[in-house]
């Protein structure tokens, strides 16, 4: 019974193992949505997905091998409780308390790649968030404005001018500006801003497959970046638990060319700035 | 003299006890407001066993809804037929809130620190019963407020759904959700009463440990167990008032209209805008101030108790003991500047982000320091294959997975995605669960014949262990890939969303391992009551282990040792060569031979 219990102990983790192994061909592993494959949709989230898999694998080794040290120690352990204490042919207990070699070696190697997984992740993090790292094409301001609300996504661009150029987004609504619900339109293959606020209670701003997730908090205003490689639609979803309709709290995320924004935005602003008037009756009052 | 089963014989000192001792005495007063601190042990040990029925029987629910989404479920489905026995989103969010409120508040903190701290401390340093015997009665007592206000919160707008953490403005605004009503002050008030018990158990702690030591227990002398107890109260003492402060600044805004926590202008479910100039980030630096030293309160006791178990059940000594109560202190060192690694997408500002990282990586350190040792001192020794032993290494075990998922959640960059997935989730029941729980199994195995002087049936305890290690894996273990897959925490239907519509077999099967591991628990509870009655009768000491504990009469009369006791040497001298009579343990008590 002693081996089977080692056996067990033994099993388990090569069960984890071959998992993990069979997960992406099983599609149980990053949402394959607009890639197919799973890969991150950004180029920051490729980046992400680079240090997720470098702790990955310095883990992996890590699980492994404290797993074979544990499966030894349970197998050599089973054998010399074999015989009972003080027979004569008993193995003896390795009677020691402790090496203090063994100690400052496996303090200082796990200390040092920790530092350094930690050192090696800032340069990401202050990409994503810190603003003076921000990529310079998102200086020059927001595209729109998110506001979360329970639970729906709200959001407001600025309206055209006569040639078809979006306005600067002021902080504070303007006349000009164009809104919708619920479905966020942006340039594809370029990084771009929004400001993110809430009007109620936390949101968070997720875009699984671009790897972007950043809460709204009320009375903050927080500026969120990101960059879609691909023209496509995304999934959109709330990522912190704003009341019982958390779930159902989804958006359409649409990446697109500049041009076909620019007409999106444009029939957006002709549908919202529509009088009723019909134009042919215009012109003609015009006319007169 | 092997020990893979319990014996009978007589205890190895000799001292057969001449007054046959009641082995109900300890279960016969606990209705009683007992000031004996092995009462009240066992008072918090069978009361926190029943709560984590409540707190399992409320997992699976969540289990259900998110394996049969909006199906009547059987069986509890007729608590809320009016509802057609369907999970409604609402009751959704109550039960994960409460599910944690209850598993956090109700069973670990008090199973460890309650029931164990209070039945070990006085055992096992040679005192006679804690320093503040009332105070310490009292601490058991106001559990009872805090259950009483938990359960009533229930019959309130259908209970708190704003989750464990409670984060304002959702918990703080009466209209932002059904359960932030009178649910969510009776929820604060349940807090504080837990609060208060378990201050006045760690001021008792503190002090008992200080100053009521035998004589010849000296700091270095004592169990890993009493070092981690001792580590865990000055961590409550510290970090308690914290959230009881946030806390009352909640219930105040709630009810006395304070803002502290929710700005101005918001206009919430369509009531009137809210005045006031409040930062909901506040709570979360408060609550998680005290939260993640508690996560340490969570597992230190248990890291604790398994580091007796496996020197007692590998018949050797702890492999480097000081190491591991450096470690410990550590851990609670670096415990308490932490916290931000909860909120590194939360708003605050990103350059804290960096240095939360920074801190929550070297807290891996010692972790992983106490992992090297406990698998040191298995190594060469002659392992005792019962349920105590497998109960520890599950701990192990599981901790290993536990700690080394940290680690890519400590990662800012990689925690932007996987924040608020279930790979969070994954991770802390490996911890909580998967460690403590097991930890928890473990020391319930190894002192039930010193609170009830008889032992637990092996055969059911393995099959529980068996079943629950299974159950367990079975659950947690795909939670991994759910949230790398990015499968958000807290969501009553995931499948709405099309890429998260393939998971649903998945999850259908984490729910039959959570059903098989929560009938398994009712063989721990079964197996705990009926070895009460009719468990093979044991020794005083049916394990030869080395502790003080184990020289006292089970149960130990009130008094606890009929003599006071006087320490000889650590308690790990497990296979000394030394040992004059060649046996494999060297308890505590025992006289060293007189030089020739």
């Amino acid at each position: 019974m002693k081996r089977f219990w080692c056996t067990f102990f033994v099993f388990w983790p090569i069960m984890a193992v071959i998992l993990c192994w069979v997960a992406p061909a099983q599609n149980w592993w990053f949402p394959r949505g607009a890639s197919g494959t799973g890969a991150a949709m950004s180029p920051l989230g490729e980046r992400i997905d680079d240090l997720f898999y470098m702790i990955l694998i310095i883990t992996a080794v890590t699980f492994v091998g404290t797993q074979i040290g544990l499966g030894y120690v349970l197998f050599t352990g089973a054998r010399r409780s074999d015989a009972p204490h003080g027979a004569e042919d008993a193995e003896k207990t390795w009677f020691t308390h402790g090496s203090h070699n063994l100690e400052v070696m496996w303090s200082v190697v796990p200390a040092a790649v920790l530092l350094f997984i930690a050192l090696y992740q800032m340069e990401v993090w202050a990409e994503f968030r810190v603003k003076d790292s921000f990529p310079d094409e998102v200086r020059t301001g927001p595209i729109a404005e998110v506001t979360a609300r329970q639970f729906e996504w709200r959001i407001r661009y600025p309206g055209l001018d006569a040639n078809g150029n979006p306005l600067e987004l002021m902080p504070d609504p303007q006349p000009t500006d164009l809104y919708t619900v619920n479905e966020l339109h942006v340039t594809s293959a370029e990084p771009v801003m929004i400001w993110l606020r809430s009007e109620d209670v936390q949101h968070s701003f997720f875009l699984p497959e671009l790897r972007v997730k950043q809460d709204a908090v009320p009375g903050l205003v927080i500026p969120v970046w990101f960059e879609a490689t691909k023209s496509t639609d995304y999934s959109w979803l709330c990522a912190e638990l704003c009341g019982w309709g958390h779930y159902k709290m989804k958006g359409r995320f649409v990446a697109e060319p500049e041009e076909d924004l620019r007409e999106w935005m444009q029939e957006l602003q002709n549908e919202q700035m529509d009088d009723g008037v019909p134009d042919d009756v215009g012109d003609s009052q015009v006319a007169d | 003299m092997s020990i893979a089963t319990p014996t009978a014989e007589a205890s190895h000192d000799g001292e057969h006890h001449a007054h046959v001792e009641d082995k109900l005495a300890l279960l016969k007063k606990i209705h009683t407001f007992s000031t004996d601190h092995k009462v009240i042990g066992v008072q918090f040990l069978i009361t926190t066993m029943l709560m984590l029925l409540v707190g399992g029987a409320l997992a699976l629910g969540v289990r259900w809804q998110l394996a049969f989404p909006w199906e009547s479920m059987p069986f509890f489905g007729s608590l809320f037929a009016q509802q057609g026995g369907q999970i409604s989103p609402e009751f959704y969010t109550m039960l994960f809130t409460m599910h944690a409120t209850v598993m956090i508040f109700l069973v670990i903190i008090p199973i460890l620190a309650g029931a164990f701290g209070n039945f070990l401390i006085p055992l096992m340093i040679g005192a006679d019963d804690m320093a503040f015997p009332l105070l310490n009665a009292l601490s058991y007592w106001f559990m009872w407020p805090a259950i009483a206000c938990f359960g009533a919160s229930f019959f309130f707008g259908g209970g708190p759904a704003a989750g464990w953490t409670s984060y304002p403005v959702l918990s703080a605004v009466q209209e932002a959700a059904p359960g932030s009503g009178m649910a969510q002050t009776m929820w604060l008030l349940a807090v504080t009463f837990v609060g208060v018990s378990s201050m006045m158990g760690s001021v008792n702690y503190m002090t008992t440990i200080i100053n009521m030591r035998a004589p010849g227990m000296t700091l270095f002398r004592m169990p890993l167990t009493i070092w981690a107890m001792f580590i865990t109260a000055i961590l409550q003492a510290f970090a308690l008032p914290v959230l009881t402060a946030a806390g009352f600044m909640l219930l105040f805004e709630r009810t006395l209209g304070f803002t502290f926590f929710v700005p101005g202008g918001l206009v919430i479910n369509n009531a009137d805008p809210t005045t006031g100039g409040g930062q909901p980030l506040l709570w979360q630096h408060l609550f998680w101030f005290y939260s993640h030293p508690a996560v340490y309160i969570m597992i230190l006791p248990a890291m604790g108790m398994v580091s007796d178990m496996l020197a007692c059940m590998s018949r050797k000594p702890i492999f480097g003991y000081k190491p591991m109560v450096y470690s410990m202190a550590a851990i609670a060192g670096l415990g308490f500047i932490v916290w931000g690694h909860h909120m590194f997408i939360s708003g605050m500002n990103p350059a804290l982000g960096m240095t939360f990282m920074v801190s929550t990586m070297m807290i891996a350190l010692p972790s992983a320091v106490k992992v090297f040792n406990w698998i040191g001192t298995m190594w060469g020794g002659r392992l005792q294959f019962n349920t105590v032993l497998l109960n520890a290494v599950a701990f192990v075990s599981m901790f290993i997975v536990g700690g080394l998922s940290g680690i890519f959640m400590a990662a800012v960059p990689v925690d932007i995605y996987i924040h608020d997935t279930y790979f969070i989730v994954a991770h802390f029941h490996y911890v909580l669960f998967g460690a403590t729980l097991f930890g928890v199994f473990g020391a319930i195995h190894f002192w039930f014949p010193k609170m009830f002087g008889r032992t637990m049936s092996e055969t059911v305890g393995k099959w529980h262990f068996f079943l629950t290690f299974i159950g367990f894996n079975g659950t947690f273990f795909p939670m991994h890939l759910l949230g790398v897959a990015g499968m958000p925490r807290r969501y009553a239907d995931p499948y709405l969303h099309p890429y998260l519509e393939h998971l649903l077999p998945m999850n259908q099967f984490m729910t039959i391992c959570a059903i098989l591991m929560g009938f398994a628990q009712l063989l721990l509870l079964g197996n705990f009551l009926i070895s009460i009655f009719v468990g093979k009768e044991c020794s005083d000491n049916p394990w030869h282990a080395n502790g003080l504990e184990w020289s006292a009469p089970s149960p130990p009369p009130h008094g606890n040792f009929p003599s006071v006791p006087v320490v000889y040497r650590g308690p790990y001298e497990y296979s000394d060569p030394a040992q004059p009579e060649g046996l494999d343990y060297w308890p505590q008590t025992e006289p060293p031979p007189a030089p020739a």
